[in-house]
């Protein structure tokens, strides 16, 4: 069953002559990493708020595990669903603790699983307990307020979870890594994960599947990798910089595209490479030692061979 | 000078027990105008936040250019020379500061800290009472304090319509020509408001959480 599942989703708002979002139909798996994606104003938001009910449809229906979303009072609905907005919105006159301590405590869970609870939740996302829980929003890094916001939304064991533009707001290279921590949480906890943004590469390096929208209209919904070879049309394909090779490179895991080791195969200072790495990792490792051959490793064990003449063709 | 202070220190000590009734009237107005204020004013301020900028704030930042001697003479056909018309005027005093700095408080707390709390499931009474008054505070507070200081200066009006506190010793200066005996009013007002303003300050800080 679909974890989350939207039947002609509609939202007019009043008074506002275009549709913010306009008969999306769509549904999102189970433990699926789902982004939604496209440029400012084309109803992203509007369309993640509506499955918490902070806004309502103005028509269609929205099913949570095969339930109407309607079917439970709103504020029960909320505390079942974790949620991390852009500007995070930490409360700035409770410590760490008390922040990620919000959906247990409404829960209400006992003071010890709570306490139990933040310490598990701020280790996960890289917070050492000790050093972190009586700190104030106002005495943490961006990133790690970050981390706050998502080890808040995650506290009351949600299965699925709302992320709106969490990594907006923080520098590039904090926001790599905070994106590494999450596909590594989500690779542990399975979470169903609805995810906005309006960065193409975050959306491609996240996602299992992307929404694409513009004007309120969903232009398509797949796998980042057969968006970018079939993307729906030119909108999409521009959007998601279908045309550039290298993007699509970086989305092919190397052990799609390797040989099986040859039989004769003797391993002579050949460079290495994980197997799950992308083709275009593959590809500046090629090109930036100046050898023809890579050996595929699936942790310290050779598993295949990779060449360059492998990599083009793959691309056809 | 020196002989002044002087004078004024033996006239409060020849009249201790009157002067320690005067302060405990003077006192006694400032809190229980101060406390009708807050009672009336503090929830027309969260009302108000929650509308657009108000025709309430404005009448009221308005009413602040009017004289409390005003006030209290245009109370007095109503309730005569008494402490009623004295605590009406003080408690109108108290109104817009209080009510302003309310108002402001609630008004500015961000929308992403409302958002995120309606969005992981609080009650409206919750975040009103966990989340929007916490931070409302210490802005609310600076209110009272302004108002607290604007009393204690006032109050001394009382005495010009008879009710006592401290003003009974400005009036009483006044009338004998006597600044010595005007200082003994005159002089508790100035460090009652000082150590007011001082100690409801360090409170303040005490509960402003760095945003
Ligand atoms: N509360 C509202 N009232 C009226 N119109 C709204 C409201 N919220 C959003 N809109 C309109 O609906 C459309 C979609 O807005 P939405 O916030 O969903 O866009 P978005 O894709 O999240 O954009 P961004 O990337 O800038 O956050 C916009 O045209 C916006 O102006
Ligand atoms: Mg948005």
């Amino acid at each position: 069953m679909s974890a989350i599942r939207f039947e002609n989703v509609s939202k007019q708002f009043a008074n506002v002559g275009h549709t913010a979002v306009a008969d999306a139909t769509f549904a999102v798996a189970e433990g699926s990493f789902v982004v939604l994606l496209g440029p400012s104003g084309c109803g992203k938001t509007t369309l993640l708020k509506m499955v918490n009910r902070l806004i309502e449809p103005t028509s269609g229906v929205i099913y949570l595990d095969g339930q109407d979303s309607r079917a439970v009072d709103a504020t029960t609905l909320r505390r079942q669903i974790g949620y991390v907005i852009q500007q995070i919105g930490l409360f700035p006159h409770m410590t760490v603790a008390e922040n990620v301590a919000i959906v247990p405590d409404l829960l209400k869970w006992s003071k010890e699983d709570i306490a139990a609870r933040v310490d598990e939740m701020l280790a996960l996302v890289d917070l050492p307990p000790a050093q972190y829980r009586d700190r104030y929003p106002a005495q943490l890094s961006g990133g790690q307020q970050q981390r706050v916001g998502v080890a808040r939304a995650l506290a009351g064991d949600p299965k699925v979870i709302l992320m709106d533009e969490p990594f907006g707001a923080v520098d590039a290279i904090t926001r790599i890594g905070l994106q590494d921590a999450l596909l590594q949480l989500q690779r542990r906890l399975h979470k169903t994960i609805l995810f906005v943004t309006h960065d193409v590469e975050e959306a491609l390096r996240l996602a299992d599947k992307m929404v694409v929208m513009k004007d309120g209209r969903v232009h398509q919904y797949d796998t980042p990798f057969n968006i970018l070879k079939n993307p729906a049309n030119d909108f999409v394909r521009e959007l998601v910089g279908a045309d550039d090779m290298v993007r699509q490179l970086g989305l092919i895991r190397v052990e799609a595209a390797m040989q099986p080791l040859p039989p004769d195969f003797t391993h002579n200072g050949q460079p290495t490479i994980p197997q799950d790495s992308s083709l275009r990792q593959a590809l500046s490792l090629l090109l930036g030692d100046g050898v023809t051959t890579l050996v595929v490793t699936d942790g310290a064990e050779p598993v295949g061979v990779l060449t360059l003449r492998q990599i083009q063709r793959y691309r056809e | 000078m020196l002989d002044l202070l002087h004078a004024t220190w033996l006239y409060a000590q020849s009249h201790a027990a009157e002067f320690w009734g005067a302060l405990a009237d003077h006192l006694l107005l400032v809190a229980v105008s101060l406390s009708i204020s807050m009672v009336i004013s503090i929830p027309i301020g969260i009302w108000s936040s929650r509308g657009q900028r108000t025709v309430v704030i404005d009448a009221f930042s308005t009413f602040r250019v009017v004289p409390s001697i005003a006030v209290l003479f245009l109370a007095i056909p109503f309730f005569g020379l008494s402490r009623t018309s004295a605590i009406i005027a003080l408690t109108l005093l108290a109104f817009p500061p209080i009510l302003i700095n309310t108002d402001a408080a609630y008004r500015t707390i961000s929308p992403a800290i409302r958002e995120a709390a309606v969005g992981m499931g609080m009650t409206a009474g919750q975040i009103w009472r966990r989340v929007e008054t916490p931070l409302a505070l210490p802005v609310m507070l600076a209110g009272i304090r302004t108002a607290t200081v604007e009393l204690v200066a006032s109050a001394t009006l009382a005495a010009f319509i008879g009710v006592g506190g401290l003003g009974l010793y400005v009036v009483r200066g006044f009338a004998l020509y006597d600044i010595s005996i005007l200082l003994v009013g005159a002089i508790p007002v100035a460090l009652l408001a000082l150590f007011i303003d001082l100690t409801l300050s360090g409170v303040q800080r005490h509960i402003q959480v760095s945003v």
